[in-house]
């Protein structure tokens, strides 16, 4: 038992290793030549135009089920005119980070593992590098800046949709005014939270990259393989995102609370 | 040209090569035969860098490519064409874009240059150059086998190749076109070429100096008339099954 824990977690700090090896190559890859530009911009329209009905979708109706249930508990305490800042806060905050990042987790990061895994077991990363091209440049990169800018794009995307999702659920089922519901959103708008909705997906494209990359550059055993890793790269991925949005939240109520 | 000292390598903890010596000398041809597993292979990663050995050094011409880092392999590279298992081809792309892939990566070569280049290419290697826009998954495993050597051979002009398993899964019209391409590339070109195989009959036809490993290790190293007399009861039993292919081609060469 306890010599099975042993090579569990010994075999747990080498892959920690690993990937860290791995996500620092990534980074490192970003900068200098060649710059894979049109790869870089297919990557973005992939995944930003690809995910876009997903997360409008998922937006819409995450807000208007927050909306509906903020306003019954509200209306207890006749507080419905504070409907506006709960939502502008929870979906901020963390509903439009954590929805998109599992939304684009689930989606992007098997996609990623998948095709990087399908050309690792066919040869295909040998065959670039026997051809001088560095895979990790070419294929890894830009999906790492392609998540970077499309990940927070989509989450700002999410966060809007989801308030006017919760605003039709005002206007129509809590009968809150527009004007009430819009200023008491334009309230919670501030630095703090903004720069906590914009950070959380940012650190979430890194994860996301970094994960969905790692195990497409090192699936093993054919078809099976791909396989296991694609599943093994959304469920570590989406793993990770809640468990550092947890960080990412402690760490920012220590330092930016001021600002929030 | 190339020269393996003592090279000891395997993944993760399972041991592949053991102290594996050979020394391939410029414009030699060498056949490397063993079954299924024993490490052939490995021998082209080794060679290509694409893996670095435990223990022993690797030198292509002269330079030693354990440890070197990726700017300089890449450099050593371009002197290697490599026909992988299955060709490798990039499926996502076109014939012609597999093609002159070394070209769209590497140079400042216009599209319709590449192209033409792509065609003659494709002509060298007798395919039917309007194959170009047709995918990876369109084209037969024969096929897909020669538009990989026309990558290979459109890409740095090598003076090395290195085949894997040529002709493995081919059917025997195939087979023998890519077969009759490798002599092509070694009299026309005079290209030397390295390849890995466990088809004997096959190997024979295509160059003069054999390596048989078995188990990770080299258990012979010369030329056909060695191998055929030599009384190493493993490559006895190697080549067992294929003795009268083995005397068929020394009966031929001696007409």
């Amino acid at each position: 038992m306890i010599g099975k824990l042993y090579r569990g977690g010994r075999k747990f700090v080498y892959e920690i290793d690993r990937l860290t090896r791995f996500s620092v190559k990534m980074v490192l890859s970003c900068f200098g030549r060649p710059i894979y530009l049109s790869e870089t911009m297919e990557q973005m329209y992939l995944i930003g135009i690809g995910s876009l009905f997903l997360v409008v979708l998922t937006g819409i109706f995450a807000g208007q089920a927050m909306a509906l249930q903020f306003s019954n508990e509200l209306a207890d305490f006749g507080s419905k005119n504070y409907l506006g800042r709960i939502m502008s806060l929870a979906i901020l905050r963390e509903l439009g980070p954590i929805l998109t990042g599992l939304m684009v987790a689930a989606r992007v990061a098997a996609g990623i593992t998948a095709e990087i895994g399908s050309m690792k077991s066919s040869n295909q990363l040998d065959a670039l590098l026997a051809f001088g091209v560095d895979p990790i440049r070419k294929l890894a990169a830009p999906r790492l800046l392609a998540l970077v800018v499309m990940v927070p794009v989509l989450t700002i995307i999410c966060d809007v949709i989801a308030i006017v999702g919760g605003w039709i659920i005002a206007i129509f089922l809590a009968h809150i005014t527009s004007t009430t519901y819009l200023s008491a959103v334009n309230e919670r708008l501030t630095f703090g939270n903004v720069f906590m909705g914009v950070l959380k997906p940012v650190v979430f494209a890194l994860i996301i990259a970094f994960i969905s990359c790692y195990k497409g550059f090192t699936t093993r055993g054919g078809t099976k393989g791909v396989g296991q890793s694609t599943t093994e790269s959304v469920m570590i991925s989406s793993i990770s995102i809640l468990i550092i949005n947890f960080v990412l939240t402690k760490v920012v109520f220590s330092y930016l609370k001021g600002y929030l | 040209m190339i020269r393996f000292e003592n090279v000891n390598f395997g993944y993760d903890e399972r041991q592949v090569l053991h102290d594996v010596s050979f020394h391939i000398k410029p414009g030699e041809s060498r056949i490397f035969l063993g079954p299924s597993g024993s490490g052939k292979s490995t021998i082209l990663r080794l060679i290509l860098g694409l893996d670095c050995p435990w223990s022993g050094q690797i030198y292509i011409d002269g330079e030693n490519i354990c440890g070197q880092k990726l700017k300089k392999l890449q450099q050593i590279r371009k002197r290697i064409g490599m026909v992988f298992q299955d060709g490798a081809l990039f499926d996502s792309m076109t014939i012609g874009e597999n093609v002159g892939y070394y070209l769209f990566e590497h140079t400042n070569m216009q599209e319709d240059e590449i192209e033409h280049e792509a065609r003659r290419m494709l002509e060298f290697v007798d395919l039917d150059p309007d194959i170009l826009d047709k995918l990876p998954e369109e084209l037969s495993g024969g096929m897909r086998r020669r538009v990989a050597i026309a990558r290979a051979l459109l890409s740095t002009r090598p003076k090395i190749m290195l085949f894997d398993e040529p002709t493995t899964g081919l059917d025997p019209q195939s087979t023998q076109n890519v077969m009759n391409l490798i002599m092509k590339l070694r009299q026309e070109e005079n290209i030397a070429v390295i390849i890995v195989t466990h088809q004997i009959a096959d190997a024979l036809k295509l160059a003069d100096k054999f390596v048989v490993i078995q188990n990770g290790l080299v258990r012979f190293d010369g030329d056909m008339e060695e191998l055929r007399t030599s009384t190493q009861p493993e490559v006895q039993g190697f080549l067992t099954p294929f003795r009268e292919s083995i005397n068929e081609v020394v009966k031929r060469d001696f007409v």
